[in-house]
């Protein structure tokens, strides 16, 4: 009856030659914490924009919980908020002046939470303050706290850690964290792999104004599970031995690998032990997320780059 | 709980111009160019008065409605300050906030945050329109009730004599100077019109403001080009003067019909213009 949260099909936003979007699909459940990777000027913050109908589509539709901004217009956002870029708000009023402002223009009660918001990102004994005068990790907490005063089901978020220092970044995570859990569904546009691993459940690698890879972050990265480092109180003997098991074992710096599944994997531990070598680590390696963000994010020949030179 | 604590129905609470007209005014209030184009609406008048008072040759202005009465009564001077506001200050104060209303939400990157919330994007720009003509009336009424009140006490609130050469008393004088300053605000609210529309399409304030001061001046040179005579019914700088028919015995209310379609005639496309421009432009700044 909610419809999903986010549901966009084939947006397409050029700017001249430019694709700046191309035919993106995103499909974001209630509940999700879902992460939009990609590196800058992949597209994050111009899909954003359509999202919440700041700018709009050449191509495509976005829907937010069935409802399309470009035709419903402010109601399209009931239950939606968040900000693209870095927040900005109105250097000659007060932190609490600009909240006021932006509570009256949502209506429904949001002027009663606004005590609550500035306690949530721990900026109450700053709000009379002009927020010409804050930080920009201040005024980073004074956008989500702009944020929640629209008591939302939907939170958009677009490098909210970005230009903050290490604790502002752990202290921001945490309150995506405590949002989360409360049952917030959240769209987080990020290009810190760290971040998304942290926080996200679900993840759409972008690159270049297209979706790389669209999915549950756990099975992106156990997709990749099956190779195995191994180090033995003998390794040329040990290597020996367990190319009989796997066939193709490699002598890497400090040791071995080799790809195998599990059951293998243990085979070649009891072939070991039974030729009496001692086993000192048997690391499974799975890539990490940043692994695979440059496998899909990187042309491994030079081609899209020279295109460009040319151009 | 009792019941008036319970929440309104969300459809009976939906913000709307209202809530942005009111901040909009509060936006206005909290800025140092607010008081720049009001503190100069007050300081005009009081130098005039000044240096009229300071001369003791007993000239004045020349070549201008009312100037020949400025040191019999109070009342001559809003009106002579009228006649002198129109050639470039009363358009440069009113493009001061009108050129920047829009714009600077633009350059402030405050757009996308007020376009996020619960309110429509045409609640928005007709809150701004709203705000731009509030300043523009009260900086004329500032303008007016400056050189009146000290134009007064320097020289008595005595009859005026109107532009027919017929004498009128304090208070007809008083009313006739309101009805006129109303009849004023017309062409300075079709300038305030241009203003939001070249703040909307430029996105630049300074660019704006300057913009909007030059349509101005453009059109007093048109109207000094005699071989183009034939437009000047049609000019803004022409509407200008319409309040003077005001001060005629009996009033000549023809001029202000006139400007009151020639001014919509600006206004009006500039502000639809300008709408059409608010509500499909990409919202890409900050």
């Amino acid at each position: 009856m909610m419809g999903t949260p986010i549901e966009a099909r084939g947006l397409v936003k050029r700017y001249g030659e430019i694709t700046a979007v191309d035919h993106v699909d995103l499909t974001v459940q209630a509940g999700d914490v879902y992460g939009y990777l990609g590196p800058n000027g992949a597209g994050k913050t111009t899909s954003l924009r359509m999202l919440l109908g700041l700018i709009r589509p050449d191509d495509g539709s976005a829907r937010l919980f069935g409802r399309d901004p470009l035709l419903e217009g402010a109601r399209a956002l009931d239950g939606v908020a968040g900000f693209v870029e870095a927040p900005r708000f109105y250097p000659y009023l007060s932190g609490r002046s600009n909240l006021e402002l932006v509570a009256d223009l949502d209506g429904d009660g949001a002027r009663g939470r606004i005590d609550e918001a500035l306690d949530t990102v721990d900026l109450a004994d700053r709000a009379k303050d002009k927020v010409g005068g804050y930080s920009h990790g201040m005024r980073q907490r004074l956008g989500i706290a702009g944020a929640l005063l629209r008591a939302p089901r939907l939170l958009l978020l677009d490098e909210p850690t970005t230009g903050l220092d290490p604790a502002g970044m752990r202290d921001m995570r945490l309150l995506i964290r405590r949002l989360a859990d409360q049952g917030m569904t959240v769209l987080l546009s990020s290009h810190l792999m760290a971040e998304v691993e942290e926080l996200c459940d679900r993840v759409a690698i972008v690159g270049n104004g297209r979706v790389l890879y669209e999915g549950a972050l756990g099975e992106l990265i156990a997709g990749t599970a099956g190779r195995y480092e191994l180090r033995t109180t003998d390794d040329a003997e040990a290597a020996e031995i367990a190319a009989r098991v796997v066939g193709d074992v490699e002598q890497t710096s400090d040791g071995l690998a080799f790809s195998a599944d599990e059951s293998t994997a243990a085979e070649i531990t009891l072939a070991l032990g039974a030729a009496g070598i001692g086993i000192t680590a048997l690391v499974p390696r799975t890539a990490t997320l940043e692994e695979l963000f440059f496998r899909m994010t990187e042309p491994s020949n030079g081609r899209p780059q020279l295109e460009r030179a040319v151009v | 709980m009792s019941a008036a604590t319970l929440p309104l129905p969300r459809a009976a609470r939906r913000p709307g111009v209202g809530a942005v007209y009111r901040w909009e005014l509060r936006k206005l209030h909290a800025q140092k160019r607010t008081y720049i184009g009001l503190a100069a609406a007050v300081a005009i008048p009081l130098i005039f008065i000044l240096a009229l008072a300071v001369d003791n040759s007993g000239g004045g202005p020349e070549e201008l409605p009312f100037s020949a009465f400025v040191r019999e009564t109070g009342f001559a001077i809003p009106l002579v300050c009228l006649a002198f506001g129109a050639f470039w200050l009363l358009p440069l104060l009113t493009a001061l906030v009108a050129g920047d209303i829009v714009a600077n939400e633009d350059q402030n990157g405050t757009l996308k945050t007020i376009l996020t919330r619960s309110v429509e994007r045409w609640h928005v720009f007709a809150g701004k329109v709203l705000a731009a003509l509030t300043y523009t009336a009260v900086l004329l009424a500032i303008y007016v009730s400056v050189g009146l009140v000290v134009g007064g006490l320097v020289w008595g609130f005595d009859p005026l004599t109107t532009l027919s050469g017929t004498r009128i008393d304090a208070g007809r004088a008083l009313f006739l100077t309101a009805l006129g300053t109303l009849a004023y605000l017309l062409p300075l609210s079709a300038i305030a019109a241009i203003g939001l529309l070249l703040s909307t399409v430029t996105c630049n304030s300074a660019a704006a403001v300057v913009g909007t001061l030059m349509v101005s001046i453009f059109m007093q040179i048109i109207a000094a080009i005699s071989a183009l005579d034939a437009l000047d019914p049609y000019l803004l700088s022409t509407q200008f003067n319409a309040w003077q028919g005001i001060l005629r015995e009996p009033i000549d209310w023809d001029p202000i019909v006139r400007s009151a379609w020639v001014c919509g005639g600006y206004a009006l496309p500039s502000l639809a213009w300008a709408l059409t421009a608010f509500l499909r432009r990409d919202v890409t700044g900050g």
